[in-house]
């Protein structure tokens, strides 16, 4: 075998954890098994020696993202009850779109890539090299990103935070007076 | 090798040694297991001293002896825990979520093992010399994270839920000072991996070591990291999550027996591997604290140290009341943060003002300045009295 | 089948499992989690072709894993933007139904 058990297995996770998250009712089971998944990947980013790439995979995705979706889900009250219709009306076509969308995938990758590989050692992306990269090349990208951070922030707290002050209140305020 | 180097290097030695009985081809593997055997045999064993250490050393602070009923002077007690645990009957309530009850400890305890994978105990003991091991410590840091809501949201009880969103919230404030704190270590070395960080820590002026803490900046920097980890490992002054008097347990209310049993051996492991970060990063982690003690070896050096930031914790348990939440939220955000935010700039002004005692006094100064001023400023609003008290009549 | 093949396999395979969940389930949270499976794949992508591909590019070669990076940062950006706005519309309608949310129909 050209790929490993490892990678098999490490696979056959990822896409157990992806399809949990498809079919699962419990909304805080979807969230976890969407956890599963990202360690999944984080594993196969190891795998390709993307040492960085990887254990950023795991503290922004498992130690940020999935909390964030938990606390949603516990904020909408979607905890306890279980849905009780999970899929919406259009399921089946949306799941043709989908494997359609996975077929076309695999026959263009299937089919194209025989000529292009190179196997070789990988490239040496030390957390030095990647830091020395940050600070020339990709410099501009950063502070855009930093930006981009700063601005999603404000807006995700300014979107979600509750308003305070009611029409309601301030008429009784002018008319006890 | 001299005595001392070969009593430096027993490990290793005895690991090689086993290891050359197999073939060839398999000796990486077991000596990586070998390696593994020794940290889950270490690290539980310290466990279980550091319980019976907590225990008399706060029944003494409050002026009344520990457990001593077993064994001379009480010290076998963790036996008798260990066996009460585990004899102990499994209730899972009827209408708690069966799987991922069981999960939580599971995933907790197996992040926390990860993380020892990077600690260097002793000069070439490290069980993975990764070139992006800091990282790789916070990041499992991360996951337990999500293994304390597990526990907190499987048992269907408000309480449990109430502790597992307060430990949450808690462990995501924390985190960023935490990190921020360890990237002074960082920049100064110039590597992520803890093996070097270590290594650019082991030379000597005269006869005084060349740790990080020993510097303003990462003096600052171990002491938000202390803070810090305190809050991380849900320990007190930050114990609200498990606050005995208001949540009953907090997020483990409703396990007993063995799975208890691993909650608390998580907790205690964390804080563990959390002291030994703290050690490698700034307190130079296997190197001895004066030219003259090299001979004492690197491992001895690093459990020493090991046991005196235990103690140290046992103490401040003992010692300093326990923070409210919005205190101790305010206390990350509007303190933590500018301060390690701060002390990243210090130690940039400490690397380019060059050598002599002017960088010294200057980054000192700053940050000796900043700590006043954040204080009187976030404490303006607090009309804190002289202290009153009241009598039960 | 090369390893490249197969991680552009799997990524594909993350991707429609991802868009399957974005097109079929009807809770406003479970399209989120749908959306962050769809990147996750992406990046598999990326950082599959940066180990087994050309390096002729500038920069020592690195790119596919800057572009990962960057894309993880701003997936984490996107989620908290997107949980901030499913609140929002929970608090005012108490529901995260998608076939619920029609005000806007018609």
């Amino acid at each position: 075998m050209i790929v490993g058990i490892a990678f098999l297995l490490i696979a056959a996770l990822t896409i157990a954890g992806a399809v949990a998250a498809a079919v699962l009712r419990n909304l805080v089971h979807c969230a976890l098994s969407l956890t599963v998944t990202f360690a999944g990947l984080a594993l196969l980013y190891l795998q390709l020696d993307a040492q960085f790439a990887g254990f950023a995979q795991i503290l922004v995705y498992i130690g940020a993202v999935a909390i964030l979706v938990v606390f949603a889900i516990l904020l909408t009250r979607g905890a306890g009850i279980p849905e009780y219709r999970g899929f919406s009306s259009g399921w089946l076509l949306g799941l043709v779109i989908a494997a359609a969308t996975f077929a076309l995938l695999a026959w263009a990758v299937i089919k194209s890539l025989p000529a292009q590989v190179a196997t070789g050692a990988a490239p040496a992306a030390t957390v030095q090299s990647i830091g020395a990269a940050l600070m020339s090349s990709y410099v501009l990208p950063l502070e855009i990103v930093a930006v981009l951070l700063t601005v999603a922030l404000i807006g995700a707290v300014i979107v979600a935070m509750p308003e305070s002050t009611t029409p309601q209140s301030k008429a009784e305020d002018g008319g006890g007076r | 090798m001299s005595l001392t180097a070969k009593l430096d290097q027993i490990f290793v030695l005895l690991q090689h040694w086993i290891s050359g009985f197999f073939p060839l081809w398999l000796q990486p593997a077991v000596g990586t297991i070998l390696a593994v055997i020794a940290i889950v045999a270490t690290f539980p064993g310290i466990f279980a001293v550091t319980t019976v250490l907590e225990r008399k050393g706060l029944g003494r602070m409050q002026n009344r002896l520990g457990p001593n009923r077993v064994g001379p002077l009480g010290l076998l007690q963790p036996v008798a825990d260990g066996i009460k645990s585990l004899t102990k009957e499994d209730i899972v309530p009827a209408s708690a979520d069966a799987v991922v009850h069981f999960l939580a400890p599971v995933v907790l305890v197996a992040a926390i093992f990860l993380g020892f994978a990077v600690l260097p105990v002793g000069r070439n003991m490290v069980l993975m010399n990764m070139d992006a091991g800091l990282l790789f410590f916070f990041a499992i840091g991360a996951s337990t994270e999500l293994s304390i809501f597990m526990a907190g949201w499987s048992s269907r009880n408000k309480y449990s839920l109430l502790g597992a969103m307060r430990a949450v919230a808690q462990m995501i404030s924390y985190e960023v000072p935490l990190l921020l704190s360890s990237v002074v270590a960082v920049m100064m070395t110039g590597s992520l991996s803890t093996v070097k960080i270590v290594e650019a820590q082991s030379g000597f002026t005269g006869i005084f070591p060349h740790w990080y803490v020993f510097t303003p900046w990462g003096f600052a920097g171990f002491v938000l990291f202390v803070i810090a980890a305190l809050a991380e490992t849900n320990r007190s002054p930050f114990d609200l999550p498990e606050g005995e008097s208001e949540l009953v347990a907090g997020y483990f209310t409703e396990y007993s027996g063995f799975k208890f049993a691993l909650f608390f051996l998580g907790e205690y492991l964390g804080m563990l591997s959390i002291a030994g970060f703290g050690i490698t990063l700034f307190l130079g982690g296997w190197g001895a604290p004066f030219s003259f003690l090299g001979f004492v070896p690197s491992w001895g050096w690093f459990f020493v140290k090991l046991f005196g930031a235990i103690a140290f914790f046992i103490w401040l348990r003992g010692t300093l009341p326990r923070l409210r939440q919005d205190q101790l939220m305010n206390f990350a955000w509007k303190f933590m943060l500018p301060m390690t935010l701060l002390n990243l700039l210090v130690a940039g002004a400490w690397r380019f003002l060059g050598e002599g005692w002017s960088r010294w006094v200057v980054c000192s100064a700053v940050l000796l300045l900043a700590y006043v001023l954040l204080g009187r400023v976030l404490m303006r609003k607090q009309n804190l009295g002289p202290r009153s008290y009241r009598y039960a009549d | 089948m090369t390893p490249l093949a197969a991680f552009l396999i799997v990524a594909a395979l993350v991707f429609a499992i991802g868009l399957a969940i974005s097109l079929t389930r009807r809770n406003a949270i479970l399209v989120l989690i749908g959306i962050e499976l769809m990147l996750n794949a992406a990046n598999l992508n990326l950082i599959a072709f940066w180990r087994f591909g050309p390096h002729a590019g500038h920069s020592d070669g690195l790119t596919g894993m800057m572009f990962a990076i960057f894309s993880i940062a701003v997936a984490a950006a996107e989620a908290a933007v997107g949980l901030g706005l499913v609140i929002a519309y929970h608090r005012h309608s108490k529901t995260t139904d998608l076939d619920a949310m029609t005000r806007m129909k018609g």
